[in-house]
């Protein structure tokens, strides 16, 4: 998103809900999906097939990439690569599904497409491991590392609650589309890992998070670079043990997945399919609360496509 | 046609210096481990530790280095300190420099052999080796501080160049490079390898090879050695017309012009005087074919046989003490405080450091690493640093795993393939997997979740085999537990945890590695989704 796009799309947000706080209640308000009024659903959850197929059909149903991302647009493709972990242990996102994202950004116009994490493990070999280093640049995206702290700059979060300043990659400051693409997993830290979770590893200094309230600074970090799409994948769903997982056996294969641009709806839709609800989960109930995106699925549009 | 030793000389000395040079500056991890032997299995010390340690265990091949560099010096002399020893070479590259940078054409002389220095230096090594520490050959010995020097002092400059290198690049749009962590080395751990590195390149800008001559100890053995060698350089007095020539290019200053006569024991086979020689007066020659004119050869060959015997006695006491160490029954139980006992204060003292996988035991890394930091170079984490007093004074520089810095990665197993010492003995993936290096130990009382009552669980997350797992405290929290069985000593979640300044969760040590259990494997109770749950 640019600027100006962002400032008009505030503006016009800001306007749609003083007018829509004279006329609805605000549950009613979040109900008509703020963040995308032309999106015709506020989620698309997709089952049953496999990871690309399932995402062709889910953005297709949200008027495809082209909805997303503008020509000539850069893009951060950020997947979760935290660990030196193969697909199987569903401990990072699914590589073929990272390739077709990429691949539908490029035939949406997009100039440049980025792919990186700040990974747990040693970064080169949790790219290797992981595939999505391979099948990213294959499908024509520059994976680039997340390693370095100069790589980071500092950004403040007005709107945190403990995490008033944070170290962001470069590359996330410089594009213009944000596309975020969690796995669906267990955590042990935080509960679960989904799409906000995931958002860790766009900053550098996680152990303040850790330190300072977790479970709040997950909710703040939305506030300071909200996500212009999220696609959750619970292709393979890790179910414990995680978020790095001890052995294949951890893995419940789902083939569900999840696409909205509301991160608090696609982490509530997530929690229903780990078998949890969003609000015993810290951060969704949390962000929620901020106002940050809609936990309740029963006020949101919902397109189920089942394959 | 001797002359043409000479440049041959230079290439082979170049191939080995760049690429040994390169194996300890290299942090793309792009050079397969194998190459790393071909580099360092003729590197003296390193293999004839290697040699004793596998004693103990039945003789491998790999280990024979040492043997070939004996044979060739007993043919050739010391040419193992031209065309082999990276040290010797650098000393080498630093002679020319120091004679392009003077102005005044630099010219050596005969200098007489510092007996005294280097045989009691030898002696001293060769004592201090009855000991089982190696602190003072690896002080001295030339591979392990070329070692050092590259690993230590170069590497990081190396890397700060990358860094620079590629954000110019990436300002111009390339990601073709990444940057690295700078590793920096705590200040104390240099000082012994600055001090020796400074003696080094203060003497070869002065003096050519004085410190090979003089200090080092594998020079004085080798050199002892070579007094027997079939072929030796040696003048024809009859041709000489005692121009000098010779005696200006040796840096060993070990040619005696006047009276016509080298120390072989000093010369390292340059053959430099063969190339400057105008009439072919000063060449390689069988030993038979001239009588023993050598200086005081019955001195000499006494020195031989009382060094042979010093060095081979010095030896045998070290690898009884291997061979002891490698027989000797597993200790079961080394000290470690159990999990969660800390209640008084914030300070967490480590029983052991960690050693490395594969190194057994503290015990057997101290009496085999000669603390080249090849590891440390290779090592793709970056947790192996090198010591200062983690193995206690005698195993200064010897690397320890530092968990503040990073952690060894799960099924990584690059420093066990590439340890040319048999310091750190290969393992398996398999077997890297089950290797405990240390325990976990939880400090409660440190713990965030404990004293904010906020989530955290930084430590469980990074547990490669839930060894520490998140177990329900108070109302949502949840709150680590250890279990010492399956874990591995990896560090990650003492890296990982963000308390300071003491952290809430150590690994300790093992003394003696030990195999960890296997973790259990988990099944699912209930079955994937029919239908959309929402």
């Amino acid at each position: 998103m640019k600027r100006r796009d962002f400032i008009t799309k505030s503006i016009g947000a800001g306007i749609a809900t003083g007018a829509g706080f004279s006329l609805l209640s605000i549950e009613e308000a979040f109900a008509k999906s703020l963040f995308n009024p032309h999106a015709p659903y506020d989620l698309v959850a997709v089952m049953g097939g496999e990871a690309p197929e399932m995402f062709e059909k889910g953005i297709a149903a949200l008027g495809g990439m082209k909805s997303f991302v503008k020509a000539g647009q850069t893009v951060v493709v950020k997947p979760n690569i935290g660990w030196d972990r193969t697909p199987e242990f569903g401990a990072n996102t699914n590589p073929e599904l990272i390739a077709k994202i990429v691949e539908h950004c490029f035939n949406a116009g997009a100039k440049d497409v980025f792919v990186f994490d700040h990974t747990c493990d040693n970064w080169q070999k949790a790219y290797a491991t992981s595939g999505i280093e391979k099948a990213a640049k294959d499908a024509g995206a520059k994976v680039i590392p997340g390693n370095s702290e100069g790589q980071y700059k500092s950004v403040s979060v007005p709107k945190g609650k403990q995490l008033k300043e944070a170290k962001v990659h470069e590359t996330i400051l410089g594009s213009d589309v944000l596309i975020n693409v969690p796995v669906l997993k267990h955590h042990d830290g935080a509960g679960v890992s989904f799409a906000m979770k995931n958002l860790m590893g766009i900053v550098w200094d996680r152990g303040f998070w850790h330190k300072n309230d977790l479970q709040q600074c997950i909710a703040d970090m939305v506030t300071c670079r909200k996500p212009d799409l999220n696609i959750i994948d619970g292709y393979r769903v890790m179910k414990k043990n995680g978020p790095k997982g001890v052995s294949v056996s951890n893995v419940s294969v789902e083939k569900a997945q999840i696409i909205s641009t509301d991160i608090v709806a696609a982490d509530a839709a997530a929690a229903k399919i780990f078998g949890k609800e969003p609000d015993s989960i810290g951060h969704i109930r949390i962000a929620h609360e901020m106002g940050l995106g809609q936990s309740d699925l029963s006020k949101l549009n919902v397109n189920r496509i089942r394959i | 046609m001797q002359a043409y030793l000479k440049p041959a000389r230079v290439v082979v000395s170049i191939i080995m210096l760049a690429g040994t040079g390169f194996l300890f500056l290299d942090f793309s991890g792009s050079a397969p481990s194998a190459w790393f032997r071909y580099f360092t299995w003729l590197q003296f010390v390193p293999s004839i530790i290697d040699f004793l340690n596998t004693l103990g265990r039945g003789l491998a091949v790999t280990a024979f280095g040492f043997a070939a560099v004996l044979l060739l010096t007993l043919l050739f002399g010391r040419v193992y300190c031209s065309y082999i020893c990276p040290l010797g070479i650098l000393q080498d590259v630093i002679s020319r420099i120091s004679k392009k940078a003077k102005r005044k054409k630099s010219r050596f002389r005969f200098a007489p052999p510092k007996t005294w220095l280097r045989y009691s230096i030898l002696i001293l090594v060769c004592l201090s080796l009855f000991t089982g520490k190696l602190f003072l050959l690896n002080t001295l010995d030339p591979y392990s501080n070329f070692g050092r020097l590259m690993s230590d002092f170069l590497r990081p400059l190396y890397a700060a160049g990358n860094n620079l290198l590629t954000s110019l690049l990436q300002a111009m749009g390339s990601y073709a490079l990444y940057p690295v962590k700078v590793a920096v080395t705590d200040p104390y751990a240099l000082l012994v390898p600055a001090l020796i590195l400074t003696l080094v390149v203060w003497f070869s800008f002065r003096r050519g090879r004085l410190y090979c001559n003089a200090v080092c100890p594998l020079g004085t053995l080798l050199g002892l050695v070579s007094k027997i060698s079939l072929f030796k350089i040696r003048f024809d007095k009859a041709g000489c017309t005692r121009c000098g020539k010779c005696m200006f290019v040796c840096k060993s200053q070990c040619i005696d012009v006047k009276q016509q006569q080298i120390d072989f024991s000093r010369c390292v086979g340059c053959a430099d005087c063969l190339k400057a020689c105008d009439n072919n007066s000063i060449r390689y020659t069988f030993a038979s074919t001239e009588k023993a004119k050598i200086m005081q050869p019955d001195r000499s060959k006494r020195r031989f046989v009382m060094g042979s015997l010093l060095f081979i006695g010095a030896l045998s006491g070290l690898s009884i003490k291997s061979i002891a160490r490698n027989s000797k029954p597993k200790n079961s139980d080394p000290k470690t405080k159990g999990s969660g006992v800390n209640t008084g204060n914030e300070e967490v003292i480590k029983t052991h450091s960690v050693c490395p996988p594969g190194s057994q035991s503290i015990h057997h890394f101290t009496g085999a690493c000669t603390a080249c930091h090849l590891c440390v170079s290779a090592c793709p984490t970056g947790v192996l640093k090198p010591s200062f007093l983690e193995y206690g004074f005698f195993g200064m520089m010897q690397p320890y795993m530092d968990y503040h810095t990073s952690f060894c990665n799960y099924e990584c197993v690059r420093c066990t393939e590439i340890c040319p010492n048999g310091a750190i003995l290969p393992l398996t993936r398999e077997e890297k997997v089950l290797t405990q290096i240390g325990t976990v130990r939880f400090v409660r009382n440190n713990c965030i979740v404990h004293t904010d009552e906020t989530s955290c669980g930084s430590c469980s997350e990074h547990c490669p085999t839930k060894a520490v797992r998140m177990v329900p405290y108070k109302g949502e929290l949840t709150i680590p537990e250890v279990n010492v069985d399956i874990c591995v000593g990896c560090g990650a979640c003492e890296y990982a945890c963000p308390v300071t300044p003491n952290k809430a969760i150590i690994v300790d040590g093992c003394k003696e590695h030990r195999q960890a259990q296997k973790p259990k494997e988990e099944t699912l109770e209930e079955k994937p989704l029919e239908d959309f749950p929402f």
